[in-house]
């Protein structure tokens, strides 16, 4: 459930980033660090004790627990590496309420989109940020959002700083209880125009899942039988037989 | 007569007096598990539609109901002969999620399984690529010999062909006593044999003439199709997600990607054959390297639950890249499991190679793009 993720990554990160905004601008100005940055010396005890009689205050109980935090933000860096956070800022810059970011990992950037706008941020991740052809489509079922998320993998041939890279676009089309595949409100944009390599992705989403994509020239079945009347069976309500 | 009413992805085709609708499989010889539907206008083919789906066995949605170290079995299915490494992606993934760093012994045993796998694979198809061509010597050497490879991965797993050998935390069991002497001894042999496949095979005029300029992928096409694999690098393009995102221990072993520049069936034959080299190359590199003792698994507790959030991962597989996107919600079994396999991939640019050819072109044209019908479909 990439949505409970997304809450904690979103509320862990201010209590991340402050931590380290403050303790790396602490060093320098060497302000309210005093307790754990001795080695710098003078002006550090004495400027310390008054400046700081607020934060003491709030921080005082646990000197202790003071100096993990302090440890910590150096674990997160490598979490957000520069190259990923340029990729994700870029794209959030440009459609900046349309997007979250849900996750930066080492090679890995995932964000997720609205439905009306995924055609934008793909076109931008293909003409702006050269990544040239789609992985994988995975569609994923979330009954209990009343939703089906897709999830793009971009990855790039041509662009060799981004031979590692894999950009995880992901997008919720509206849930039907009763799906009637292709003609329900379970609609997104196809990608097919932008993205030539999503065509039998699309169509494998399009049956496994009832997601019906806008503008994809071939809506038909791939995989499963054409005579199949049961309803999508990558939904959570298809259940296989004896389980 | 009123036209019926249609479920969702029937259709009513006129038909055409010049053109011949021709379906190719699903029980050819020539197609594996798969039909072709092809238009021939006299001899040449002029549309093309690929029909999978004859052997899905809806591998993802059966990993939705089993914990993660019962997925394994079930998951080599789709390619039995490729099974280590359709498993690898997945097991690097729930290594992942499940927060387990494995030990240096056990990558470097996966390496060589991998590698191994590869070349078993690589035989496999290229048997087949030799009946479809009518080369009957070309079926039975690489039939031959890669029974040598089976033997030792038997050795290895305990099983021929479906070894269930990789695990979230390193590998099912050690290598037996004595088998690094045996494994280079076999693989050099191994490599002496596949070099004598130039003579009757690679270098035979026939094959050329039959292959050389058919079914051409250009560099544009190939990138924009989104192919992977031996396709992509037979249309010049130098990716292999063993050098671009390495693995395990991939960094720290000697190889190098082949890739040629034509494009064509004859091109895109030869990179699985010339990989075979790297993989010898890569086995011999990790033998040496390799710890020779130490632990090479961790062991996991009961039914363990997946860390909340998703994965995706992807190795190199004897086809191409082969991805695998968990999603996880904190339980012992995925909440979804999606494989991006190559065959899949790749199997976009089939119409776009077919159309303009002379219809006996397509079973080359078909099988140079290493595809795998089984793992199309899952």
């Amino acid at each position: 459930m990439s949505s409970d993720s997304e809450k904690e990554a979103i509320e862990k990160k201010p209590e991340n980033s402050k931590p380290t905004g403050e303790k790396s601008t602490a060093k320098p100005t060497s302000d309210d660090k005093p307790a754990t940055a001795k080695p710098t010396s003078d002006d550090k005890p004495a400027t310390a004790k008054p400046t700081s009689d607020d934060k003491p205050a709030t921080a005082k109980p646990t000197p202790a627990e003071k100096t993990p935090p302090a440890k910590k933000p150096p674990q997160e860096e490598p979490e957000l590496p520069a190259f990923e956070k340029g990729i994700a800022d870029k794209i959030v810059d440009k459609f900046a309420d349309k997007t979250t970011v849900s996750f930066v990992k080492p090679d890995r950037v995932g964000i997720k989109v609205d439905r009306d706008k995924i055609h934008d941020v793909a076109e931008f991740a293909r003409d702006v940020l050269n990544y040239d052809h789609v992985d994988s489509v995975a569609g994923v079922d979330y009954p209990a959002d009343n939703e089906i998320e897709v999830v793009y993998h971009l990855s790039s041939y041509t662009d060799p700083t981004l031979g590692r890279q894999i950009l995880e676009l992901a997008t919720r089309a509206q849930r039907e209880d009763k799906p009637n595949p292709g003609n329900d409100a379970t609609r997104l944009p196809s990608l097919r125009d932008i993205f030539y390599s999503v065509e039998f992705h699309e169509r494998e989403v399009f049956e496994m899942l009832g997601v019906y994509f806008e503008g994809h020239p071939d809506n038909r079945r791939l995989l499963l039988p054409e005579d199949w009347a049961d309803l999508p069976p990558l939904r959570k309500d298809f259940r296989n037989k004896g389980r | 007569m009123s036209t019926p009413t249609l479920p969702p992805g029937l259709s009513i085709q006129k038909v055409d007096e010049r053109i011949m609708t021709l379906n190719v499989g699903p029980q050819h010889p020539g197609s594996g598990h798969m039909r072709i539907i092809v238009q021939i206008d006299g001899d040449y083919i002029v549309a093309c539609d690929p029909d999978p789906g004859y052997v899905h066995r809806g591998e993802e949605k059966m990993a939705e109901y089993r914990n993660y170290v019962l997925n394994i079995p079930h998951l080599e299915r789709p390619v039995i002969h490729d099974s280590c490494n359709i498993l690898y992606p997945y097991v690097l993934g729930v290594e992942e999620l499940l927060g387990l760093e494995i030990t240096e012994r056990a990558k470097y045993i996966r390496v060589i399984a991998a590698e191994l796998n590869r070349c078993v694979y690589i035989m496999y198809w290229l048997a087949i690529y030799g009946i479809f061509l009518g080369h009957s010597t070309m079926f039975m050497w690489p039939t031959g010999d890669r029974e040598l490879l089976i033997d030792l991965l038997e050795k290895m797993t305990g099983a021929r062909v479906t070894h269930s050998y990789f695990i979230p935390g390193g590998i099912r069991n050690d290598l037996p006593a004595n088998f690094e002497e045996v494994c280079l001894r076999q693989v050099n042999y191994f490599e002496k044999r596949i070099k004598e496949y130039a003579d009757v095979f690679y270098d035979n005029p026939i094959l050329i003439s039959r292959t050389e300029k058919t079914g051409i992928l250009t560099r544009e096409n190939a990138i924009r199709l989104g192919t992977t694999g031996s396709v992509l690098r037979a249309s010049g393009i130098d990716y292999d997600v063993r050098k671009k995102e390495p693995y395990d221990v991939y960094d720290e072993l000697d190889f190098e990607t082949c890739v040629l520049k034509s494009g064509d069936s004859y091109a895109r034959s030869k990179i699985p054959w010339l990989d075979m080299f790297q993989s010898c190359r890569i086995i011999r590199d990790a033998l040496q390297k390799m710890p020779k003792s130490g632990s090479i698994r961790i062991k996991l507790k009961p039914n363990p639950k997946g860390a909340l959030g998703s994965v995706y991962k992807r190795v190199e597989s004897g086809r191409g890249a082969l991805g695998c996107y968990i999603v996880s919600d904190k339980k012992p079994e995925p909440y979804r499991l999606k494989l991006s396999v190559p065959s899949f991939r790749n199997l976009i640019a089939l119409p776009h190679l077919l159309i303009g050819e002379k219809l006996g072109n397509m079973p080359s044209v078909y099988w140079s793009l290493n595809y795998w019908p089984v793992e199309a479909d899952r």
